[in-house]
């Protein structure tokens, strides 16, 4: 078995959930393996959604334990199932909580992991995995020596595929308790309503923007098309009072989205990092020779400060984002 | 109170990439190596805590004879003293992780910070992996982090914002960006570390999960194309390929 370890948000799916799941069932399909979506918490109410994607069989490990997150006790749930259902590949995707805890279930299982992966398939009924490493210079094929594989899917880069599944429903036992760590609270901060790495369009500003309330016409941009703001390390370390969470780059955030925008960006090695993975890079640059151009498939070179605006009203006159 | 650091030698970020003859590794020629630097945030770290409540700091690095510059470095900031697990291969985060455990587990450490990734490996699993095989606590892309009476409170980072993990000691926290401000070494820092010896040990035995077997260069991005005209005819000609060429919209 193949099986995925999902995560749901206000009773629905998460959306790299449904894409590991959708990545799983290729996988499952390629190598004559049935695909199993693993949920835990206080109430998996929604988990059945999974069926969608393809899920032969849906696990719910259910009890007020598991209320809040835990990295161990999650870890165990997840290395019991594993076992239990004899499954050789393990899958997540790669979010706050996917990177926490498939390592350490890979441990549990004495199993290889390979983080963030754009890539998978079967290779003589084993997975192969595709990485980005060195700031994407360079990618890496993992191959697995252990009887488990473990793998997180990098949000935003698999497909999602909705295909029937059987879905049968089945129990696992939630751990009693006393765990050795457990989350007790969460902090939303101003600036993070979307979360970049799962964003579609996301709109970038660096220290070409000059201050951060010139944000402000980034926002609106960003509204007209449909899209998310991030920004460079030098406009979040310049004091503008922009978030952490809004970094794009090595020490930031790594993002795929469809499109990203660089206003203002120069395109340095630390930054691409971070967005060198998006399908298509606009670069807005006042400066010809700026890097990032050789980077993007779309350039505008002139002042942001005149053409953002322009690309607003240019979005709205085409009806961009109103469908 | 005992902190052990494992710390990580890596390319530096600017440094150019060539694949070597195996096809799988990194040429090492022309590659300047560096602290991975969120490992710099866990041994400033270490030493805050430290100054503050008094601990003894060890630094640690599974690696060649090369990454007895990481540990040198970690002396003149202000480790007590410094460890190096010697081995042949490159490993994986999960080899790594055996040897680490192998090492520290009857040592008695309260505490083990790490970076939350390697920087260029970026796997962000040898923390994890550790804190399972030595059954302890774990948080991960920590941001801030008290230490209690056998316990911890640590802020990590979420996709949009940040959650408190309470937990037990000892524990493996690994470190984010803004945990800290990592200090330089000073001139008494590095004459003092001249006086200090790096243990080298043989790692323990470890089998590897996962192994590169092929590194490659990414695909050349195709030329990109420059809208011509005033700003509303560069807006307008960009959003009309995006919507036609490029079907974003
Ligand atoms: C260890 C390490 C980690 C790092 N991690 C990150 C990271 O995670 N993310 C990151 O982004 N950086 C990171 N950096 C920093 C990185 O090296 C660069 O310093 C940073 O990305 C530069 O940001 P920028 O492009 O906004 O600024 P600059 O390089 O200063 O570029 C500003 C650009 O704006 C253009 N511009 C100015 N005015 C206008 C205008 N009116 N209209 C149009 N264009 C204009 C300029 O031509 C220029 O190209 C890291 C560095 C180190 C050493
Ligand atoms: C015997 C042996 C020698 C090796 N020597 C080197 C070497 O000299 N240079 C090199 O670049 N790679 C070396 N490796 C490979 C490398 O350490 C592993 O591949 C690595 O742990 C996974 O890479 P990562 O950066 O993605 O790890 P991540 O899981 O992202 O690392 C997370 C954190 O774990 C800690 N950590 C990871 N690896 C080490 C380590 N080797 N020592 C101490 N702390 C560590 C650091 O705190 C790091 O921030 C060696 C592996 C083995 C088994």
């Amino acid at each position: 078995m193949i099986l995925v370890f999902c995560e749901l948000k206000d009773g629905q799916l998460r959306k790299p959930s449904a894409e590991a799941l959708s990545e799983g069932r290729r996988l499952a399909d390629a190598s004559g393996k049935q695909l199993g979506a693993l949920f835990a918490g206080a109430s998996c109410a929604g988990s059945a959604e999974a069926a969608k994607f393809g899920a032969d069989a849906i696990l719910t490990a259910e009890g007020p334990t598991l209320a809040s997150y835990s990295s161990d006790a999650y870890a165990a749930v997840i290395a019991d199932a594993v076992k239990a259902k004899g499954a050789t590949v393990l899958l997540a995707a790669a979010t706050a909580v996917g990177k926490d805890v498939a390592p350490r279930a890979a441990a549990r299982l004495a199993a290889g992991y390979a983080s963030d992966v754009t890539g998978l398939s079967m290779v003589d009924g084993k997975l192969q995995a595709l990485r980005p490493v060195y700031a994407g210079k360079a990618f890496a094929t993992t191959s697995f020596a252990s009887a488990v594989q473990v793998a997180t899917t990098r949000p935003n880069v698999f497909p999602v595929a909705e295909k029937a599944g059987a879905g049968t429903a089945e129990t696992l036992a939630a751990p009693a308790g006393d765990f050795k760590s457990v989350v007790k609270e969460i902090l939303a901060k101003a600036g993070g309503k979307v979360d970049l790495s799962e964003a579609n369009v996301i709109v970038s500003g660096g220290r070409g923007m000059k201050d951060g309330a010139n944000f402000k016409i980034l926002e609106e941009l960003a509204d007209a098309i449909g899209g998310v703001v991030g920004a460079s390390r030098a406009a979040v370390d310049a004091g503008w009072g922009l978030p952490h969470s809004m970094q794009v780059g090595q020490t930031g955030k790594v993002v795929s989205p469809t499109l990203y925008i660089a206003c203002g960006i120069s395109g340095a090695i630390q930054h691409v990092a971070g967005m060198s993975g998006s399908k298509f890079i606009v670069a807005i640059n006042k400066d010809p020779e700026a890097p990032i151009f050789k980077l993007a498939n779309y350039g505008i070179v002139g002042d942001l400060f005149e053409v953002v605006p322009e690309l607003t009203k240019a979005a709205k006159a085409l009806g961009i984002g109103s469908n | 109170m005992k902190i052990l650091v494992a710390l990580k030698q890596v390319p530096d970020t600017e440094s150019r990439i060539k694949v070597a003859a195996d096809g799988r590794s990194l040429d090492p020629a022309d590659v300047k190596w560096i602290t991975s630097p969120y490992d710099e945030y866990a041994l400033e770290e270490a030493i805050r805590i430290k100054e503050g409540k008094g601990a003894e700091v060890v630094a640690l690095s599974v690696g060649s004879d090369a990454a007895k510059d990481v540990l040198k470095n970690a002396l003149a900031l202000g480790a007590d003293s410094a460890v190096l697990l010697k081995g042949d291969g490159q490993g994986d985060a999960y080899q790594v992780a055996q040897m680490i455990a192998a090492y520290a587990k009857d040592k008695g450490f309260d505490l083990i910070l790490c970076g939350n990734k390697g920087l260029g490996g970026d796997n962000a699993a040898m923390g994890p992996m550790l804190a399972e095989l030595l059954g302890v606590a774990q948080a991960n892309v920590v941001v801030k982090l008290e230490l209690g009476d056998g316990t911890f409170k640590a802020e990590r980072e979420i996709e949009v914002g940040s959650e408190i993990v309470e937990g037990a000691l000892p524990a493996v926290i690994t470190a984010q960006k803004g945990l800290n401000e990592p200090r330089y070494a000073s001139l008494k820092g590095i004459m003092a570390a001249k006086k200090k010896t790096i243990e080298e040990l043989e790692a323990a035995p470890a089998t590897a999960g996962a192994q590169v077997s092929v590194l490659a260069l990414p695909p050349e991005r195709p030329a990109g194309r420059r809208m011509e005209g005033e700003p509303a005819a560069q807006a307008l000609a960009l959003l009309q390929a995006l919507k036609d060429e490029a079907k974003v919209f």
